[in-house]
């Protein structure tokens, strides 16, 4: 992943969420985006993730302009390059978790005996290879959250984006999660994690710090 | 080449999976999707019992009218002032046309027939010709047929049926004995068979029949002309009845001077064809009407899409967050739709299939599956599915993944 210069002043007469903000983030890092709710921290990961793009300004990933990119094609950068996690794991209650981690390979055109098989590494990987085809509702939530790691995972994204992904978590299950996180990063995964709390944000190996659509270096920690 | 193939598979997989999740978005909300169903269920129904049974009920007069015989043509007449009917002659006139096997005089008159105490006030005479018995073979099970003597001097002969043998006749030969029919003296020469017996009295409409010669019934209702003929074509008529009812239209304008409304010629066929396209006209517009269920079935439809929809916003922001394309968000929604609005449809069939072979098992018609009506059906429903589904499914690709996922 190479360099991702973000600018984003003023939007129109409305709330100006994120002011000139500037971020590089470099292949292979695990950086956390800590801010209190309404700084515009939410809506900084939705322009990361190619959820969203910016009234004006630049952002590049990986060599490409996102602002060029239609809906359909922002749809395959997000298929590709992007792994969400959000913060209550959002699986499908109808698919058991083989199938829900299957899910963005079937968007992606992919045959259904190696979804299968793609599917089943990646959930060993995150250690629930005794519950694949177990419902969401039969998971407890740090089991659903490894489900949605695993879901973003499987299409080898550069970067992984998490919302908040302990929110919904006691602390020692957090715990776990976190360090999942910190292991994926060993593994060379870029982890983006988003939170506002501050506990949380240790983990991660850099800090930046959104205050008022504001971006200040928080040093690295970790 | 392969980039095109993966995107093809890609399609493919990606149809199928959509199938199956829409079964189980069918299947989980098992009542609601039942609702729904209901209303293209009872149009499809309507719609395909209605023209079953008009086809059964069309195709079974159509039977019945093939049996009458279709190689028959029938002229009414009123004639002009100086003529008011045909004459013998005039019958045998067309009788001698190459294409016209013969003609059959429709004479009748209501009578009392009385021998000894027996008395009957109301019987039905008719006045036949020899041709008649010639036409009809086996008319007569015993005695004699109406001969040509009998015809040209009005002898007061007659033929009755078994009814009116077992009334007057109780235990004796009736043939040479003495009936009087309207106070005059008849000589009866035969029995009328049962057979012929009964297409008579379909004709007539009543159960005891007794046949002259028609000179003899036209002196008694002291009429000098014949006002119906039933014409009965030979293989030449038969092969252009349209030339045939020309010729027979230009020898009556001759014997009734070219005046306007002195007779009309009707044929089966032409009174078939008005039948026919009666009762098509009439499966169009009940059609019609019961497709107007099929449309408000479709507002179901379409309802239960919107609100699914609605539901499934945070589903549809993940899919969206995970890549799915807009274009495979629409068809996930339309191939539900389409699914529902053709288990309603294949359910309709059925049913309307089901309850078209009862009417016609009451009413009493043939009852035939008409494939037509099937494809009809079944395009109906696929038309519905698809067309009240577009706009759900495309409000539903339109959705902006950030809005959608916001609702968390």
């Amino acid at each position: 992943m190479r360099d991702i210069v973000k600018k984003y002043p003023m939007g129109d007469e409305e709330a100006v969420v994120l002011r000139n903000v500037d971020l590089s983030i470099e292949k292979g890092e695990y950086l956390s985006v800590l801010g209190p709710s309404g700084s515009g921290k939410s809506t900084l990961m939705n322009i990361v993730g190619c959820l969203d793009k910016a009234s004006s300004g630049e952002y590049i990933l990986r060599g490409r302009l996102i602002e060029a990119l239609d809906e359909a094609e922002l749809a395959g950068i997000r298929g590709r390059e992007v792994g969400f996690i959000f913060q209550n794991s959002q699986l499908l209650p109808k698919l058991d978790a083989l199938k829900n981690v299957e899910l963005p390979l079937l968007y992606a055109g992919v045959r259904p005996r190696k979804r299968t098989q793609m599917a089943k590494e990646i959930l060993v990987k995150v250690g629930l290879e005794d519950r694949m085809h177990h419902y969401p509702n039969m998971l407890s939530g740090g089991q659903q959250q490894r489900v949605a790691i695993a879901r973003a995972l499987i299409t080898n994204p550069t970067l992984l984006l998490a919302d908040e992904p302990t929110g919904a978590l006691d602390q020692a299950t957090g715990q776990q999660i976190m360090g999942l996180f910190e292991e994926l990063n060993n593994d060379g995964h870029t982890v983006i994690m988003i939170t506002h709390d501050m506990n949380v944000a240790r983990h991660a190996k850099r800090t930046v710090n959104i205050i008022d659509g504001m971006l200040t270096e928080g040093g690295v920690t970790g | 080449m392969s980039a095109m193939f993966h995107k093809i598979m890609g399609g493919v997989y990606m149809f199928t999976e959509s199938v199956k999740m829409s079964i189980s978005n069918i299947m989980h909300n098992r009542l609601r999707s039942f609702l729904t169903i209901l209303g293209v269920l009872i149009g499809v129904t309507a719609v395909i019992a209605l023209i079953t049974t008009v086809s059964g009920v069309s195709t079974s007069l159509s039977d019945s009218f093939t049996s009458m015989g279709a190689d028959t043509m029938t002229v009414s007449v009123t004639g002009n002032d100086m003529q008011s009917g045909l004459t013998a002659e005039n019958m045998d006139e067309i009788a001698q046309f190459d294409e016209i096997n013969g003609v059959i005089p429709g004479v009748s008159a209501s009578v009392a027939v009385a021998r000894g105490d027996a008395y009957e006030s109301s019987v039905t005479l008719v006045g036949r010709n020899t041709y008649f018995f010639a036409e009809n073979d086996a008319a007569v099970e015993r005695g004699r047929a109406i001969n040509p003597i009998d015809v040209r001097e009005s002898s007061r002969v007659c033929l009755i049926n078994q009814e009116l043998v077992e009334e007057f006749f109780y235990g004796v030969d009736p043939i040479g004995q003495t009936l009087y029919i309207d106070d005059l003296h008849f000589t009866v020469v035969g029995i009328i068979s049962e057979d012929i017996d009964e297409s008579i009295s379909e004709m007539i409409s009543g159960s005891s029949a007794i046949i002259a010669p028609y000179t003899t019934v036209l002196k008694m209702n002291s009429e000098l002309y014949v006002n119906s003929i039933t014409v009965y074509l030979g293989e030449l008529g038969r092969r252009d009845t349209d030339a045939m009812e020309t010729k027979l239209g230009e020898y009556l304008d001759a014997v009734f001077s070219y005046e306007d409304d002195t007779y009309t010629i009707s044929t089966l066929e032409s009174i078939r064809e008005i039948m026919d396209s009666m009762l098509s006209m009439m499966s169009a517009l009940l059609s019609g009407i019961a497709s107007i269920s099929l449309v408000v079935g479709g507002i179901g439809i379409m309802n239960m899409m919107l609100t699914s929809v609605t539901e499934r916003t945070m589903e549809i922001g993940m899919k969206k967050a995970i890549g799915a394309k807009p274009g495979q968000i629409q068809v996930q929604f339309l191939i539900e739709a389409f699914l529902l609005s053709m288990i309603g449809g294949v359910a309709g069939i059925i049913l309307g299939i089901v309850l078209s072979a009862i009417l016609c098992q009451v009413m009493g018609t043939q009852f035939t599956i008409s494939y037509s009506a099937i494809a009809l059906g079944v395009g109906f429903s696929a038309a519905v599915g698809i067309l009240f589904g577009w706009s759900p499914a495309r409000k539903a690709s339109k959705l902006n993944p950030i809005d959608a996922l916001r609702r968390m």
